[in-house]
């Protein structure tokens, strides 16, 4: 029992995992369908954040859950202003421009900060027991994070004057425009806001993933997939995606091994898009947030 | 006499989400005919020119041409019977000249020496050929038309589905698009959505009116700009 | 008009790459010889990534995955068989199959545009993943162990009527250098072809190709299966250059570089992309040797440069600053004979 308990755990955190690092992403292509493949950079940017101000005695959580994601914020705000701006409805140039951010941001770190990081930092939550099993205390916290995230964002969308610009010009943006509602700012303001949802996860993955110039690749795949997948609705795409990938990879990770589990998840992705090609919120649950 | 009919749907219905574009419509196409498509905005015509045409899988009901099934065919499958179609905004090879365009739609269908010659002659009843190695992006919106039309003769099809061909030209090019519609219609039957009245009654014989997804009244031009049902669903008077 | 300044150009690109080929053993040194036979496996990977991208406007961003797999195959069947002529072949089928099956896969859903890119990226992705934990004695196909993140050897090329005659590294630069010549120009005829004129009018209206009675779906996934064959001849010929195959023939970086080779040189003709390989060859490979500039720092600003200023690519740029150039001496002429011609009439009116 309590053996499934523990499995349970893991997936649940499997999916949080896939959720947290995909909704900055999410929130960037669900408003402007922007693919942000320096999102991994992003990630990276607060994890080293989250280092670097620990290592100048900053406190661990304050360092997560507020530095990260200002300074990521910060530096989303910078690049859409000097470099995402120009390319709005340029899909395909986007991608390439932010393929090629993401390649100077890792060259810069490495020049900066070098090859490997100095320290890592530990989990600041320690082992809980599960019965007879020991499970991570830090993915349970993590899980947590993951749905307060998410309730945040959908408050802000559904309950503010920012969010009801925001999805209003979402929507239709040359209507929102007509109304006085400048597209711009609105734009500059959510790929901030995505960048800062970007910077917290990697900040609060940070003592799990370790910290060094290159983790982007390993997250920008998954995020990238999670998103694409789950279509263009951004909190429900994301979670619908995230729990059906992260539940593939879980249970084949449990039944044969990491390596197996990971061509899983991105098998499933593959057949996902196949049969959906808009994603699942192209298909399903269209009018969600 | 007994005609053969080449084009017939049964039932036909077009549903997307809540909205019934088309509405169990049953449409019989005679051999030789050259059918008019009217109504006004939102009645369904292009909808159901789309089903015919493969560009829209219907909800429900059948579409034959020449007794064999299509309804459900991709837009290549009907071509492919020998169909010439022209879509309600023009789709050419806007990077590529008039000559490459009309070649491409030729090439199909015959092998290059014979293209060759072909792809000249049409160009030629089109009055295109001064213009034949211009980019199509850069020609005004009537010879674009004009370019489709050619690509579409040039393929001899015995059956001609053309949306809209007169939209967006001048009174003296969409007299000579009817003259080159009657010279089509001596070889092929044809299917045409239209809006243009003047142009219609110097087409066609029959029309189909469209009102709400479904057939209103189907007969010759004189009868239907007579009919007062017809008149209230254009001017939009209460039915 | 056009067509005929595209021959002479095209002549004189094949004079070009002739006298490379055989002058270049004589002129070079051996470690030059080495890293351009690389260079070339990577032009030819640029070669098949224009085809299917430039001429045929499909976004692949995985090219490498069957890069990778021509590379694998090929190491493993020369390691296992006695010669190399059946393993490069059994490497371009293979490559071929790869993309054939991905290929069937996404056209007939009607997968396009963005999307067909994270696919393909996945793809290669997967490749990547799944090859560098091969490293356990158990990963062994035929008689080559894997070998997980360090990979596994690649044997010379052979002649293909004495499989122990090895080629020395002069003779397999000969063959890269004849094999990049007889791709470029087999892709040049294929474009010219009927098959490729259709794959240029998918490109440009999809719809409207359909509608003449082309499936569209058929020719892209024949010329994405040339354009894997090629990848996988690519990879041949890499493996040569390098001596190894490894998993990160797979990752995103050579995934990345194949895509700025193209935005470099151009999506418009087919011998940019080419260019735009062994350029961005050079620049990294004389970043290597000094340390201060980052080669990703580089990279990323070449891109981000040529994505907002020349999105069209070198080549065509410059093919337009010819254009404008003739066009402007074709006007000079013509006023100054206008101007001839007022002048004689008026010196006719004055007698």
């Amino acid at each position: 029992m309590d053996f499934i308990l523990a499995l349970v755990l893991q997936i649940i955190y499997g999916i949080a995992n896939l959720a947290l690092i995909g909704l900055g992403l999410a929130i960037i292509f669900g408003m402007m369908r922007v693919i942000n493949l320096a999102h991994g950079e992003f990630l990276m940017l607060g994890g080293y954040t989250v280092v670097v101000s620990t290592n100048l005695s900053a406190n661990i959580w304050i360092a997560m859950l507020v530095l990260a994601p200002v300074v990521v914020g910060i530096v989303g705000v910078i690049v859409e202003r000097l470099l995402i701006r120009f390319l709005y409805g340029r899909t395909v140039d986007t991608l390439l421009a932010t393929w090629g951010l993401s390649l100077l941001l890792v060259g810069l770190v490495t020049a900066i900060f070098g090859p490997q990081t100095a320290t890592t930092i530990s989990a600041p939550i320690g082992a809980i027991e599960i019965g007879a099993y020991a499970s991570s205390g830090y993915e349970l916290f993590l899980i947590l994070l993951t749905l307060a995230v998410f309730g945040a964002v959908y408050a802000v969308l559904r309950y503010t004057k920012l969010g009801l610009l925001a999805r209003g010009t979402m929507q239709r943006a040359d209507i929102a425009a007509t109304l006085g509602v400048s597209t711009s700012r609105i734009y500059m303001i959510t790929f901030g806001l995505g960048s800062a949802v970007a910077g917290l996860a990697g900040g609060v993955l940070a003592p799990i993933t370790g910290v060094v110039p290159t983790i982007g690749a390993t997250y920008i795949a998954k995020a990238f997939i999670t998103v694409i997948s789950g279509g263009t609705a951004i909190l429900a795409g994301t979670a619908a995606a995230a729990s059906l990938l992260g539940a593939m990879n879980g249970i084949v990770t449990f039944l044969t091994g990491p390596t197996v589990g990971e061509v899983a998840l991105l098998g499933a992705a593959i057949i996902l898009l196949r049969l959906m090609p808009s994603g699942i919120t192209g298909r399903f649950f269209r009018r969600s947030l | 006499m007994r005609q053969e009919v080449v084009v017939q749907t049964r039932d036909l219905s077009m549903r997307f989400g809540g909205v019934v574009a088309n509405d169990r419509v049953n449409f019989d196409l005679y051999a030789g005919e050259l059918r008019c498509l009217i109504g006004p905005n939102g009645a369904g015509k292009s909808t159901f020119f789309k089903c015919l045409t493969g560009q829209l899988k219907p909800s429900e009901g059948v579409v034959m041409i020449r007794e064999e099934d299509t309804t459900g065919y991709d837009p290549h499958e009907v071509a492919q019977l020998g169909v010439g179609i022209k879509t309600q905004i023009p789709n050419v090879f806007d990077g590529l000249t008039v000559e490459e365009n009309v070649q491409l739609s030729c090439r199909r269908w015959h092998d290059a020496r014979r293209t060759q010659v072909l792809t000249a002659e049409t160009l030629e009843r089109v009055r295109l050929g001064d213009i034949r190695k211009r980019t199509v992006g850069t020609l005004a919106h009537g010879q674009r038309q004009w370019v489709e039309l050619a690509m579409v003769m040039t393929a001899q099809p015995w059956l001609v589905l053309l949306d809209e061909p007169a939209a967006g030209m001048t009174d003296e090019e969409t007299v000579f698009t009817a003259d080159l519609i009657r010279e089509i219609n001596k070889t092929a039957s044809m299917i045409i959505v239209e809006h243009d009245m003047n142009f219609i009654r110097s087409i066609a014989n029959k029309v189909t009116v469209f009102h709400r997804g479904a057939i209103l009244i189907e007969d010759t031009m004189d009868v239907i700009s007579a009919d007062p049902v017809v008149r209230e669903v254009y001017l939009g008077h209460k039915h | 008009m056009r067509q005929r300044r595209e021959n002479i150009a095209l002549v004189a690109l094949g004079i070009v790459g002739l006298v490379v080929m055989l002058g270049g053993p004589h002129v070079l040194q051996l470690f030059t010889i080495i890293n351009l036979t690389t260079a070339i496996g990577l032009a030819v990977l640029a070669l098949s990534l224009g085809l299917v991208w430039g001429h045929g406007g499909i976004l692949c961003f995985g090219q490498t995955a069957f890069f990778g797999t021509g590379a694998y195959v090929y190491a493993v069947a020369a390691q296992s068989f006695g010669g190399t002529t059946g393993a490069a072949l059994l490497a371009i089928a293979a490559a071929a199959a790869v993309a054939a099956i991905l290929g069937y896969f996404m056209f007939y859903g009607r997968i396009s545009d963005v999307y067909l890119g994270v696919i393909t990226l996945t793809v290669t992705l997967i490749f990547f993943n799944l090859l560098r934990r091969t490293s356990g004695p158990e990963y062994k196909i035929g008689s080559a162990l894997l070998g997980g993140f360090n990979g596994t050897t690649a044997p010379p090329l052979t002649l293909p009527w004495d499989s122990n005659a090895v080629l020395f590294p002069q003779q397999v630069f000969y063959v890269a250098m004849g094999a990049l010549i007889i791709a470029y120009f087999g892709c040049v005829w294929l474009s010219r072809s009927h098959f490729g004129r259709v794959c240029v009018a998918i490109r440009e209206n999809e719809i409207r190709a359909e509608l003449l009675g082309y499936d569209a779906r058929l020719y892209k996934l024949g010329l994405f299966t040339v354009g894997g064959g090629l990848a996988g001849l690519a990879g041949i010929l890499i493996a040569n250059g390098i001596g190894r195959v490894t998993p990160d023939l797979f990752n995103l970086s050579y995934a990345a570089q194949a895509i700025i080779w193209v935005i470099v040189g151009g999506r418009g003709t087919l011998i940019g992309p080419v260019l735009g390989a062994f350029t961005i060859f050079w620049l990294t490979s004389w970043l290597g040797t000094q340390s201060h500039f980052n080669i990703n720092i580089v990279l990323g600003i070449v891109m981000i440069l040529f994505v907002l200023l020349l999105p069209r690519g070198v080549v065509p740029a410059l093919i337009d600053l010819v254009d404008r150039w003739t066009r402007r001496k074709m006007n000079q002429r013509e006023r100054m004979r206008a101007r001839r011609r007022t002048g004689r009439r008026a010196m006719q009116q004055a007698e």
